[in-house]
């Protein structure tokens, strides 16, 4: 029998409204800019509402779009393991020497929402898992990309063996650097999405993710959270950092 | 009064080529505007466009405007390709174009020499002009799409190179696009009663 939960509590500050109204003060003061002022010259403060609350639904409609473009069996390209690139760029919104320090002892994976068994896994339980690796191209939103090699555990098998809710709409994550994201149900059981526990066949650095970051070959990067400490499954819209902001939601690639 | 009432009228564009082509003109200018500052954000060479010159503000109200304008230009384009063959208006319009008459158009123009005085009928210098814009925007569109879908359109992005060739080829038809609208904007300042033709589609009949 499924039980609904409501995702997790620690993990409910973001509220579905507090969301919106946030998302919504952020496309107001950051979707317009001097061009497109200049190019909608003396519109005044209810038209620019109107052009961000239409940018808006673009993105929401540009998600619908992705969604039914997004094929479940078609795999991002592997290249050989010459193709990687070095050194392979540090990339977050914020500096590297900023990158957060996680304890491996301390470090607990807590699993939240729609899941049947939430127990914290430890590093070791996590280490434990079947692990697969890749050599797959990571394509920021900026435009640029690199390969790399990541190694660790396909997420479906993961939120099958927690009993996790797969017919739910979204999977979110939340990160020691307060970093948050979600993605499709779609996309967390497509076979290359990892919960990625090794960079370059060695434990994952820091700067890289430590101990794990999220590997999805198809989507942007920045659906790619790095130092992931909750995992929680959800039907409410959970957002994210950047998706937040302006970015959007879906970024599939 | 004898004389104006004399006067034929014209029509040289019928309505679809005058819709299709202002709102292509809306796309453009969205696409390239915020299509600069996405370019901005991780530039391929060594150089970047002023930020004066572009929109969105910052890179995801850039990727906002050039997502939700990619719908305007596609559908546009679609209805003004569709139209252009099933109309006959392409091949009556922009063909035959021979690399001879092409380039003899062209040193007329530079010399200033080049003729349009009947606004119906594309010279060759026209005719090659505005067929290599619309391979140009069909090529925007299909690497735009490489771009934006590396993974589920694979096979179109293999055809480029992949992600990073789509890259290339991406700004490159941009390139060629915007030199030909420049050189395109430039002749109708030179030859002003083509502006208002293209709203009213009218021209004066024997002018």
């Amino acid at each position: 029998m499924k039980k609904i939960i409501t995702p997790g509590e620690g993990l409910s500050q973001y509220g579905k409204r507090e969301i919106e109204s946030t998302e919504r003060r952020l496309f107001l003061r950051q979707g317009l800019s001097l061009g497109a002022l200049a190019l909608l010259s003396g519109c005044n403060v209810t038209e620019q509402e109107d052009v961000g609350k239409m940018l808006h639904v673009m993105s929401g409609w540009n998600d619908r779009a992705q969604a039914l473009l997004f094929d479940p069996a078609k795999l991002a390209a592997e290249y050989p393991e010459s193709a990687i690139t070095k050194p392979f760029p540090f990339n977050a919104f914020y500096d590297e020497d900023e990158v957060p320090e996680i304890d491996t002892a301390d470090y607990r994976l807590e699993l939240a929402g729609l899941i049947r068994d939430r127990k914290p896994w430890t590093l070791p339980e996590l280490y434990a898992l079947p692990q697969v690796s890749q050599v797959t191209r990571l394509i920021c939103v900026e435009g640029w990309s690199a390969i790399g090699k990541w190694s660790g555990t396909p997420l479906r098998t993961f939120l099958e063996r927690v009993g996790a809710d797969t017919t739910a709409r979204y999977v979110g994550f939340k990160c020691e650097d307060d970093y948050y994201t979600s993605i499709d149900m779609a996309t967390a059981l497509h076979p290359q999405t990892l919960m990625a526990f090794r960079f370059a066949d060695q434990i994952l650095p820091a700067k890289y993710g430590f101990p794990m970051r999220l590997r999805i070959p198809t989507k942007l990067g920045f659906k790619n959270p790095k130092h992931i400490r909750a995992i929680f499954v959800t039907n409410e819209y959970p957002g994210g950092y950047w998706e937040d902001q302006g970015y959007n939601w879906f970024s599939g690639s | 009064m004898e004389v104006a009432q004399q006067v034929r009228w014209v029509r040289i564009h019928p309505l679809w080529v005058r819709i299709t082509h202002w709102l292509n003109v809306l796309a453009v200018v969205i696409m390239v505007t915020s299509g600069w500052r996405i370019y901005n954000a991780s530039p391929l060479f060594s150089f970047e466009f002023p930020s004066s010159l572009t929109l969105g503000g910052w890179l995801g109200g850039a990727l906002q405007w050039h997502f939700a304008a990619m719908w305007l230009l596609a559908a546009n384009g679609l209805v003004y390709l569709a139209s252009g063959v099933a109309s006959g208006r392409f091949r009556q319009k922009l063909w035959p174009i021979t690399p001879g008459a092409v380039l003899a158009d062209m040193r007329a123009a530079l010399k200033g020499r080049l003729a349009h005085d009947d606004l119906a009928v594309y010279n060759a210098a026209q005719r090659a002009a505005y067929a290599t814009l619309i391979l140009a925007l069909i090529v925007l569109v299909l690497s735009g799409l490489a771009v934006w879908k590396p993974v589920q359109l694979q096979e179109l992005a293999g055809l480029m190179g992949g992600y990073e060739g789509a890259r290339v080829v991406h700004f490159a038809a941009m390139t060629l696009m915007v030199v030909i609208v420049i050189v395109h904007v430039v002749m109708v300042a030179l030859v002003p009663r083509t502006l208002p033709t293209m709203i009213t589609g009218r021209i004066r009949s024997g002018s």
